[in-house]
């Protein structure tokens, strides 16, 4: 049987499609509105709501838990000082990407860390003789994540000391009698806000952020609105974008962090620190073994436009996420890559998608050919190779 | 006064409306050194938003988004400069006896909500969008390409008219003969095809009066129906989309990249003349005595300023002058904002507010309309006004204070010229008409109103200068589109005058905020110059 999150009640009662779908276990709405895209512009225009609860949480706690994250996760813990958090991945030995979350430093010895699937036996066995507990709190604790340009105006309205809070740096604070943390990260590349809250006052922190974003456009958004905006941020998804190499069954579906353009994560690799993965990586960058790099793309307006009206089509612009492999080819006809999550942005009013490409093609600029179906045959249409993301407004980091 | 930086440009663009801008942007991207020069104080021309009250921002004129031409969103890169059409989620058409039609973003309940009207009318809906979409895709190549020139014994103009004669030969018997009876007839006849629901008619029969002296049931509506359906929002045909901060953020939007490709603007710099010399066009001269020269003067202004104020009409053909003074323009149309302590009350929905996220359409039948047009052909304005509501606070948070709203309405009939009477003695009562009529819909209306703006076609005509207040710049009627607009054989965005051109709603394809004339003013530009065929 599927759980409900601990804002159920309310996402229940603001979900006015009767749409739901299971993510990691939980009822989630895929949208709470009949226009998902209107949704999609709370995100962009005013402030959205979006129940992220189901992601697992970890609480890693310990006098070495600071030294046993910094061998589990590819990214230099050490430099995500109490009271700031880290976008990380971890690997496995041979460098490919296991997972990615985002780990909270809530104190000197507290970690809280999200992620898509369930790590626990993966991070226990690594613990051996080190001072580190991990617990999983994913039901203990409820998030909500609220962003958008309003979202600072919202959460300032109920922790004012959220105003100069700085980008990927966390508080404690109260919404009303609720003892929340609240962190300045997210899922959509905008400006916004995610905040952690016992479950058992989960429901009352919905109502306080609801009531403070009456006004203000405040929506809350589901599924499809939360992939649409992940896609222009250029922030990746498993299992759409990479797997976990623990369960791929080859190295065709796995993924080194270079290959997923990750590689600023690693830009202290020649310090001592010790991780899984990083004798492998290391020996990729010297050998130059990469076999792709993850791009944005941008398609070629023009050209999809006169592909559709001189095949007698109106040119589709649909926003919904696909999350299937289009595979991009050179001039020549030779396979040179695959898109993996392919959507119209409303707010770049062109197709984009994330994708990989050779190594040698990821210059932003260059051009490559994305196959699509037109009247039932595959047909070729231009794009243009970008940088991640491809939508990305200064107030996300301002 | 802003000042001009050079004393002499590639380019000027007289009038900084949206046409003026996109065909500025244009040429400068090119290469040119352009100036746009603004009368008022702001550009934007008819497509401006304003601070009427504080807090509040009002879309004084035109109102939203759908026949944007999507190359000049592409070609200006106007998404680096703020580009953003947000999406209107709903359509609400109240009816008069507490019944109304609510259609939304999921199109089979759209379905069953026509159904609800009427069970006929339910695929017939379905049969109607997909017949008008296939005229409109028909017809969207005449938006984007430069009509020929009739007239012209130039063989490129010959080859044109066979491409054009080819096109319309290859579409479907049905489409073409679609098309040809929404370009020449009623929209009532056309709608009567499909329909029985008076509710579902008045609400699609709404597209085919707007902005021009027609009532449903008169042919030439069904051109105006068509052009209605022929914009498209993120590729879906008769989709309209709610600019960021209005039509002036579009605007401004237009401004900066215009900008950001060197063009410069000057505002508070009304031209009073272009200059020419041998019949060639040298520059402009502005009211305060400054003279400042250019190879090519663009006017964005309607065909009535551009050819018989901006220059003098003995300088031009006399057909042409002709041709001209009998353009129609009769101003049709009248806003009423209104700033809202909150949102209306509609009765048989309760306390919901969510149907407001769109356009709230007071035309509940086609009689409705026709009524309404009635007494202007009297030369009175509608004592139950056609009225296009739209919130758009429900949209955009910035546009009024949290918890307060700002509704535009669009106003039809108010004719331009009143029959003993005139607009500075009869606005307030047009305003007091639009309030009853809405009161009679939303009970309690009037207590919401913390301000109200009337604005009369001579107010469109004083403020934005467009003659008689038409918000086309010229009536969309047959004999003024296409070949024939603003005038026979003076189509393609040329002048009589050498280096002068045309680039406002008055020309091809028309008006609403289309930016097409400003981009194909400029391509006819561009393409003179690299010919040498006038002496720029």
């Amino acid at each position: 049987m599927f759980r409900t999150t601990p804002f159920h009640p309310r996402v229940q009662s603001a979900n006015e499609t009767g749409l739901w779908s299971h993510w990691a276990g939980y009822l989630v709405a895929e949208k709470y509105q009949m226009a998902e895209k209107f949704e999609y512009f709370a995100i962009r225009n005013a402030v959205g709501v979006f129940d992220s609860t189901p992601l697992y949480k970890y609480r890693i706690t310990g006098t070495d838990a600071e030294k046993f994250l910094s061998g589990v996760l590819a990214r230099n813990i050490q430099k995500c000082l109490p009271g700031q958090a880290h976008y990380t991945i971890w690997c496995d030995d041979s460098g490919y990407v296991i997972e990615d979350g985002v780990v909270l430093r809530l104190a000197g010895d507290q970690f809280l860390l999200t992620s898509a699937r369930p790590n626990l036996s993966y991070f226990q066995n690594l613990i051996g003789y080190s001072r580190v507990e991990i617990e999983e709190v994913t039901e203990q604790l409820g998030t909500l994540a609220v962003q958008g340009p309003r979202s600072r105006q919202v959460i300032a309205a109920l922790a004012p000391e959220m105003e100069t809070i700085r980008y990927f740096h966390l508080v404690d604070s109260k919404i009303g009698d609720a003892a929340v943390t609240i962190s300045r990260t997210g899922f959509t590349g905008d400006l916004g806000y995610e905040v952690w809250v016992d479950s058992a006052d989960a429901l009352s922190v919905w109502d306080r952020i609801m009531d403070a974003g009456e006004g203000h456009g405040i929506l809350p958004f589901g599924q499809i609105a939360l992939l649409m905006a992940r896609i222009e941020a250029g922030l990746l998804l498993l299992d759409a974008d990479f797997e976990s190499s623990r369960f791929a069954w080859n190295d065709e579906h796995r993924s080194t962090p270079i290959e997923l353009g990750l590689g600023w994560m690693l830009r202290d690799l020649d310090d001592d620190r010790p991780f899984i993965g990083r004798k492998a990586i290391r020996h990729e960058l010297a050998e130059q073994t990469s076999r792709w790099k993850l791009v944005g793309l941008v398609v070629d307006w023009l050209d999809y436009d006169q592909m559709y009206n001189n095949a007698g089509l109106v040119p589709p612009k649909d926003h919904v996420p696909v999350t299937e492999e289009f595979m991009l080819y050179d001039a020549d006809y030779q396979r040179v890559g695959y898109a993996t999550s392919f959507m119209y942005s409303p707010v770049l009013q062109r197709h984009i998608a994330i994708a990989r490409v050779k190594p040698e093609l990821a210059k932003p600029g260059n051009r490559v050919d994305l196959e699509v179906t037109v009247n039932h045959r595959y047909e070729r249409v231009g794009a243009e190779v970008a940088r991640l993301p491809l939508y990305n407004p200064q107030r996300k980091t301002a | 006064m802003s000042q001009p930086s050079q004393r002499k440009y590639d380019a000027i663009v007289v009038g900084g409306g949206h046409n003026g801008l996109v065909n500025g942007a244009y040429l400068a991207k090119a290469g040119l050194s352009t100036l746009i020069v603004e009368r008022r104080h702001l550009v934007g021309g008819a497509a401006i938003t304003e601070e009427l009250k504080p807090g509040f921002w009002f879309t004084t004129f035109s109102y939203a988004l759908s026949l944007l031409r999507p190359d000049i969103i592409h070609e200006l890169e106007l998404t680096k400069h703020g580009f953003m059409p947000l999406l209107m989620p709903s359509s609400f058409a109240p009816g008069e006896d507490g019944d109304y039609l609510l259609l939304g973003q999921d199109h089979d309940l759209n379905v069953k909500e026509v159904s609800r009207l009427s069970k006929k009318d339910a695929d017939a809906y379905d049969q109607y969008e997909h017949d008008i979409s296939r005229v409109c895709q028909a017809m969207k190549p005449l938006l984007d390409n430069v009509a020929p020139n009739l007239f012209s014994k130039d063989p490129e103009e010959l080859v044109a008219m066979a491409a054009l004669a080819q096109q319309m030969r290859d579409l479907e018997p049905r489409v073409l003969h679609n098309a040809v009876r929404l370009l020449t007839g009623s929209a009532a006849d056309f709608l009567d095809d499909y329909f029985e629901s008076e509710l579902l008619k008045g609400y699609l029969a709404s597209s085919s009066i707007i902005g021009t002296k027609v009532g449903p049931r008169s042919q030439g509506s069904g051109l105006v129906l068509l052009y209605h359906n022929i914009g498209e929002h993120d590729g879906v045909f008769g989709s309209w989309a709610f600019h960021k901060g209005g039509n002036g953020g579009f605007t401004q939007v237009l401004a900066r990249a215009a900008q950001a490709f060197g063009a410069e603007i000057i505002l508070e710099s009304p031209v009073t003349t272009v200059m020419t010399v041998n019949g060639k066009a040298t520059g402009v001269a502005l009211e305060d005595g400054t003279e400042i020269a250019a190879d090519v003067v663009v006017s964005a202004l309607d065909p009535r300023r551009t050819f018989l104020q901006l220059v003098d009409p003995r300088e031009l053909p006399s057909d042409l002058v002709e041709n001209i003074e009998r353009f129609r323009f009769q101003g049709t149309s009248a806003k009423v904002n209104f700033a809202l302590d909150s949102l209306p009350r509609f009765p048989t929905l309760g306390d919901r507010g969510d149907q407001y996220r769109g356009f709230t359409n007071i035309g509940p039948s086609m009689d409705y309309l026709e009524r309404a047009y009635d007494e202007a052909k009297y030369g009175w304005y509608s004592s139950r006004p056609y009225i296009d509501c739209a919130i758009q606070s429900t949209i955009d948070p910035d546009m009024a204070p949290p918890g307060k709203h700002v509704m535009s309405c669009f106003i039809q009939y108010a004719p331009y010229h009143l029959r003993e009477s005139d607009w500075d003695s009869e606005r307030q009562n047009l305003g007091d008409t639009v309030q009853r009529t809405l009161e009679g819909f939303f009970p309690g209306f009037s207590d919401l109103v913390l301000h109200r703006e009337v604005v009369t076609p001579l107010d469109i005509e004083r403020v934005v200068g467009l003659t008689e207040g038409n918000i086309f710049a010229g009536e969309f009627l047959a004999p003024q589109m296409f070949f024939f607009r603003p005038a026979p054989g003076w189509n393609q965005y040329r002048t009589p005058i050498d280096g002068y051109y045309q680039c406002g709603s008055g020309t091809h394809p028309g008006g609403c905020v289309m930016g097409a004339p400003g981009k194909l003013a400029s391509q006819q530009i561009l393409k003179d110059r690299a010919n040498g065929a006038s002496a720029i």
